[in-house]
């Protein structure tokens, strides 16, 4: 899909989310206003969970065919997945301060989120120390691959631990009809942001690659 | 106490747009750096 495209759906998207988060959806009865994080906290996770599933995905086709366009892909996807992983530990992090009364506690969901954040932290330490394009792509996709075992065990963490984040309430069906359909908006919407800054990353990862190029026909 | 969330909501919130704002500023302007090396050498090659 075209960059404009997508920024066209992505600020509808956007909209609607807002309005329905502020506007639309009910507070809830038991947590007060302050659930409504929930409807940012969520999606921005899905988009960090995607964007690393993109990276896995790239990584392996890269390992297999040898083409840079999936190492591009690889880390456009990893860079954006870090910038959400980010902003899940913050949102948590201010979720938790009123419900908790913690900023941050070890438990098994806050601590494998950390150590999502900081595997893909060490993606981009092995890109930047490795200068031969080649190698680097190789040693990047395999820290993407093995990186990506964090993920089901950040998602499976509330179910096969005892932790004090709330459980998976969406599978349960313990939602209401007004706040999944909100929930379901702002994912379209994140994931709809998501996809445009893919294209965008990719659009210069491949410039990157044409200056390289034409540094080498200089050259020669 | 609900009043006093609201504070906490807003700082989430703000915060998760502040930053797409930054990674979206950081993108442009990283785009536009591009471009121009690009032009340049572009330039450079036309030149015997």
């Amino acid at each position: 899909m075209r960059p404009r495209i997508l920024l066209g759906l992505s600020t509808l998207l956007i909209l609607a989310a807002l309005f329905m988060v502020f506007i639309y959806v009910p507070t809830d009865k038991d947590t007060g206003i302050i659930q409504r994080i929930f409807y940012f906290h969520v999606p921005v996770a899905w988009v960090a969970f995607l964007a690393f599933f993109v990276t896995f995905v790239a990584g392996i086709v890269y390992l297999v065919k040898r083409n840079p366009f999936w190492d591009i892909v690889a880390s456009a996807s990893a860079e954006i997945g870090l910038v959400f992983t980010t902003l899940i530990l913050i949102t948590g992090s201010i979720w938790a301060r009123p419900v908790w009364g913690v900023w941050w506690t070890w438990d098994a969901r806050l601590t494998s989120s950390l150590v999502l954040w900081l595997i893909y932290l060490s993606y981009f330490i092995v890109r930047a120390y490795v200068s031969e394009e080649e190698r680097r792509a190789r040693f990047a996709a395999v820290v993407g691959i093995i990186g990506f075992v964090d993920v089901p065990i950040v998602a499976l963490a509330i179910t096969l631990t005892r932790t004090q984040h709330p459980s998976a309430i969406i599978f349960e069906g313990g939602l209401a009809g007004s706040m999944l359909a909100t929930l379901l908006v702002s994912i379209a919407a994140f994931t709809a942001l998501y996809l445009l800054f893919l294209a965008v990353r990719i659009h210069l990862g491949e410039d990157e690659r044409e200056i390289k190029s034409l540094k080498e026909a200089m050259r020669e | 106490m609900d009043g006093n969330n609201i504070g906490y909501l807003f700082a989430a919130f703000g915060i998760i747009w502040l930053m797409v704002f930054i990674y979206v500023f950081i993108l442009l302007r990283r785009e536009k750096s591009l471009r121009r090396e690009i032009a340049a050498l572009k330039e450079g090659m036309k030149k015997p």
